[in-house]
């Protein structure tokens, strides 16, 4: 099962990022809570403690992705997949 | 040549031609204004934006904390100033960020540096400054931006304000050594696309909107009619301009054409550039969401700081340029 945390406090393009995780794991026959888990990150403190500066940032079983932008559905499945 | 003298032709073109405007009438000049500015301001952004954001794929925030935390506290000054321009951050991004700074050991003094110059001297106000007040213009904002900023962050590292800082900031340990994702080509390039796209998603109605009343002011009010109530002679004139900019925030895109119309009716240089630091380096949004790793007093400092450095150099410039 695969991790995912979406690291963002709470703006529009956190939103938008989570929507396209969530999208990019259903489209590849992926159950929420059984293939995959997907957690919020919105303390800032635990977001500065990933090591990340720049929201919305995505971290896949502990790895760091992403951060910055939203991530674009071909990337994520590769994040998914790897 | 002129790069743009294509859209000089479209514009008269425009106006002229398919419009049949009188030549010479306040409508023609108007419109004629209009269509040539909002299509030489929309074709900079996208080119300006693009090419930032290319740089930009190079200097992810995480790189420009691991460069700030190696240099030494005066080096980081001006380092932090110049990095600033390149690396903006959307305000539900500040406080990470601070934190980040901080838990790297990056001294409280640098890290407002950066704090200053980031969204103070960012690219839309840039690409705005260039086409309507030209180069010279353009690059004294930066120059006056950066002084701001390293003279603003040195003076609140002296002020030993760490208690200030919410104590939680200095705990927080990363867990995870980060330094960035790096990223191919491909998809710096469409992060760039992905970048200008949303950026002109966003200001293009405020840019038409300002450069419209800005063509309208152009057309139909006379010259030097804002001399005698703002022009270089009136003290007042930066101070009042630079307690509106404050609340303006985000809002550079209309209101730089907006400012830049003004200025050729008689407002003073000064006054126009320290209404615009303003607007940009002083924003409310971000003091609010700094509150919660700052007590007030520090944000106080912060902003009665910049503000001080922005008046002053209105001040400046109006004595300078006449």
């Amino acid at each position: 099962m695969k991790k995912i945390e979406i690291l963002g406090i709470g703006c529009s393009k956190c939103v938008k990022t989570e929507e396209e995780v969530r999208k990019a794991a259903v489209n590849l026959g992926w159950k929420e809570n059984e293939d995959f888990i997907l957690e919020k990150v919105t303390k800032p403190d635990q977001i500065a403690a990933r090591g990340v500066l720049m929201t919305p940032g995505v971290v896949m079983d502990g790895k760091v992705v992403c951060t910055g932008r939203i991530p674009r559905e071909p990337e994520i499945i590769t994040w998914l997949t790897s | 040549m002129n790069p743009f003298y294509p859209v000089k032709l479209f514009a008269e073109w425009v106006t002229y031609t398919l419009l049949g405007l009188q030549d010479g009438a306040l409508l023609a000049v108007a419109v004629d204004f209009f269509v040539f500015d909002t299509i030489k301001i929309l074709i900079l952004l996208t080119v300006i934006i693009f090419t930032v954001s290319i740089i930009r794929s190079f200097l992810p925030a995480e790189k420009v904390r691991d460069i700030l935390a190696r240099h030494n506290r005066y080096f980081g000054f001006i380092l932090a100033g110049l990095l600033g321009i390149v690396t903006p951050f959307c305000s539900c991004s500040a406080i990470p960020l601070f934190l980040g700074f901080i838990e790297a050991g990056i001294p409280l003094g640098v890290t407002f540096s950066f704090l200053v110059s980031s969204p103070m001297i960012n690219e839309v106000a840039l690409v705005l400054l260039l086409g309507l007040f030209g180069w010279k213009i353009a690059l004294l904002y930066i120059g006056s931006g950066l002084v701001i900023a390293i003279l603003s962050g040195i003076i609140i590292g002296a002020m030993r304000v760490e208690n200030l800082v919410a104590d939680f900031a200095f705990q927080t340990k990363a867990k995870v050594s980060f330094h960035g994702v790096e990223m191919q080509w491909k998809d710096r390039l469409e992060f760039a696309r992905d970048y200008t796209q949303e950026i002109l998603k966003k200001v293009w109605i405020y840019v038409i909107a300002g450069i419209g009343v800005g063509a309208w002011i152009h057309g139909y009010i006379p010259t030097d009619f804002l001399a005698q109530y703002a022009g270089a002679d009136k003290w007042y004139g930066v101070l009042v301009a630079t307690l509106i900019g404050i609340p303006l925030y985000s809002n550079a895109a209309g209101v730089i054409p907006l400012v830049s119309a003004l200025t050729e009716k008689g407002v003073a240089m000064g006054t126009t550039l320290a209404f615009m630091m303003a607007v940009t380096g002083l924003s409310l949004p971000e003091f609010m969401i700094l509150k919660n790793v700052m007590k007030t007093r520090l944000i106080l400092i912060f902003a009665g700081v910049v503000g001080i450095g922005i008046i002053f150099t209105g001040y400046m410039f109006n004595l300078v340029l006449k």
